[in-house]
């Protein structure tokens, strides 16, 4: 699978091509405003954009949001973006909506459950009363009921607190070792660049370093921006 | 006779009329944040579709019930049809232009489907025929007759399957999730315009029946009635919480029995003969149970409206909304 992203006009994102492989966690640091989270929503779809975007062999660029979720592409968005309104089981069904496939869905229900046991206590109750945590486990797990083939994480530790970001980066390794493919947006850089095995580091809209993530880790320009020292 | 509850009955009746048409404002409102003003002109086009049936039909030999339910049948889909065409006419284009901009345009839309009406029904007020035998019933000094319960009973009908959609389906779902945040929800696959599309087709439809209901009830069919009918559930639906489909449901009875009490009552309750401090000074006229009566039943639409800048004034977000409305 390939993925390219290249921008034209957009001041946020300059430019700028990347890859994710296959069965890899790639991430994509980068400090506020870099404009990773742009890139994940072109990627999506979510806002328009120029320049080449292929998902494995097809062109995704011209065709719009909703359609991307049958093809396997899978956003947690920023800031969550659950339905408050609605239960923990209804969120999750809205996962499986492209689906039609009734077994496999009640299947993927037990398999998110058995995942994220809190969802499972918390089913009938609704979303906005969960806690922050609670509530960015839900957004992965509706996430995962799409059956995606790529999963594209937006700061999925953002507003969490520590624990809570250790908890979801566990789930985040677990799913990770099924053999799923994640691309990872995180401020957090030292969290991200723990799970991941290559790193992309953006600056203000464009891509200025690329590497394996234990280099990145090692890299002294990445060590006194990011990792803090 | 026993006014209380005459008035609740009637009150429940036109209530439940008020709730159907209030759904249809509600549901649109929800999705895309715009109040849809020619929602009470598709309601009359329903009334009037269903007119043009029944009378074509009040000749032949079927049975009424067959009749009426043919006028039913023949108002839902052309109603249904019109909320189609009117979001993709009048409303998908402007859906990314400033706020103000289709709010106009519904007003201009509610101009012109009321301008249609006049043109193919004309501008005399047409009388429903009355095919079904109406029976009036007594229940403990109030009396109910069979139009009434009908049309609350097919209220509650329609409620509840709308309910049941909404809740209950996995479509239903997806339009209380694309209303909550369209953006996520397309990244779940659904998509937008569809259901944009199907809210208004099933506020339409809604609709088109409580055109018919309001017309069999009050005998009545005129080019100019959805507009204060529309104004009444657009009320309602303020009054349960605008974009809260339950609240559209409460806010509907609720504001049909406010409506009914305060006309049967506003009468005893102004009449300054029974006021004893007026008597001084209108002591002659008050004489042999006299009456001096300041507002009478013809003042009932005041009640609605009145009821709507209460809400607009104490509970801007009605009573079961929770955010407050951003535009009207």
């Amino acid at each position: 699978m390939n993925l390219q992203v290249h921008y034209g006009g957009i001041a946020a994102v300059k430019d700028i091509s990347f890859a994710v492989e296959q069965n890899e966690i790639v991430c994509l640091i980068g400090a506020n405003g870099a404009g990773k989270t742009s890139t994940l929503k072109a990627l999506a779809r979510m806002i328009p954009s120029n320049g080449e975007i292929r998902y494995g062999e097809q062109r995704i660029d011209a065709i719009p949001s909703y359609k991307l979720i049958g093809r396997g592409l899978a956003l947690v968005p920023e800031g969550r973006g659950i339905f408050a309104r609605l239960t923990v089981a209804e969120n999750l069904a809205m996962g499986a909506y492209h689906r039609t496939d009734k077994a496999g869905i009640a299947l993927d229900f037990e398999r998110v459950y058995g995942l994220l046991p809190r969802l499972k206590e918390r089913a009938d109750q609704v979303a906005g009363t969960l806690s922050g945590g609670e509530q960015q486990m839900l957004a992965i797990g509706r996430a995962l009921m799409g059956r995606p083939r790529l999963l594209l994480l937006d700061e999925p530790s953002m507003g969490l607190a520590p624990l809570m970001v250790e908890k979801v980066f566990e789930v985040i390794r677990a799913i990770a070792m099924e053999g799923m493919t994640i691309l990872l947006v995180e401020q957090n850089a030292r969290l991200a660049l723990e799970v991941c095995s290559r790193g992309y580091v953006m600056e203000s809209g464009t891509i200025t370093l690329a590497d394996s993530s234990t280099a990145l880790l090692a890299d002294s320009r990445v060590r006194t921006a990011y990792l803090g020292e | 006779m026993d006014i209380l509850l005459q008035q609740i009955i009637n009150g429940l009746t036109t209530g439940s009329v008020y709730a159907v048409v209030a759904l249809g404002y509600t549901m649109v409102y929800g999705v895309i944040q715009l109040i849809n003003f020619a929602h009470g002109e598709v309601v009359m086009i329903g009334a009037m579709v269903a007119f043009s049936v029944i009378t074509a039909l009040a000749g032949s030999n079927l049975p009424p019930l067959v009749i009426v339910l043919a006028g039913v049948m023949a108002a839902v889909p052309a109603c249904m049809l019109m909320g189609f065409l009117l979001e993709r006419v009048a409303y998908r284009p402007l859906r990314h232009a400033p706020r103000l901009a289709p709010l106009i345009t519904a007003i201009g839309m509610s101009i012109i489907l009321q301008h249609l009406a006049l043109l193919v029904w004309g501008r005399n007020p047409l009388a429903f025929p009355q095919i079904i035998d109406n029976r009036v019933f007594g229940i403990g000094g109030a009396a109910i007759s069979s139009v009434q319960i009908a049309i609350i009973l097919m209220s509650l009908a329609m409620m509840a399957g709308l309910s049941w959609f909404v809740y209950r389906t996995r479509f239903g779902i997806a339009i209380r999730a694309t209303a909550e945040n369209v953006h996520v929800a397309g990244l779940m696959g659904v998509n937008a315009d569809r259901v944009i599309a199907a809210t208004f087709i099933i506020g339409a439809g809604l609709g088109a029946v409580a055109g018919v209901m309001y017309g069999s009830y009050y005998g009545i069919a005129h080019y100019t009635m959805g507009f204060n009918l529309g104004l009444k559930a657009f009320s309602a639906a303020v009054l349960g919480g605008i974009g809260n489909i339950a609240g559209a449901m409460l806010g509907g009875i609720l504001l049909g029995l406010v409506e009914a009490l305060g006309t049967g009552y506003v009468g005893e309750l102004t009449d300054l003969c029974t006021w004893p401090m007026a008597h001084g000074w209108l002591g002659e006229r008050c004489a042999d149970g006299g009456h001096f009566v300041l507002f009478g039943s013809n003042y009932q639409d005041v009640f609605a409206f009145l009821t709507l800048i209460l809400v607009l004034v104490f509970r801007p977000s009605g009573l079961l909304g929770e955010r407050v409305s951003e535009r009207a």
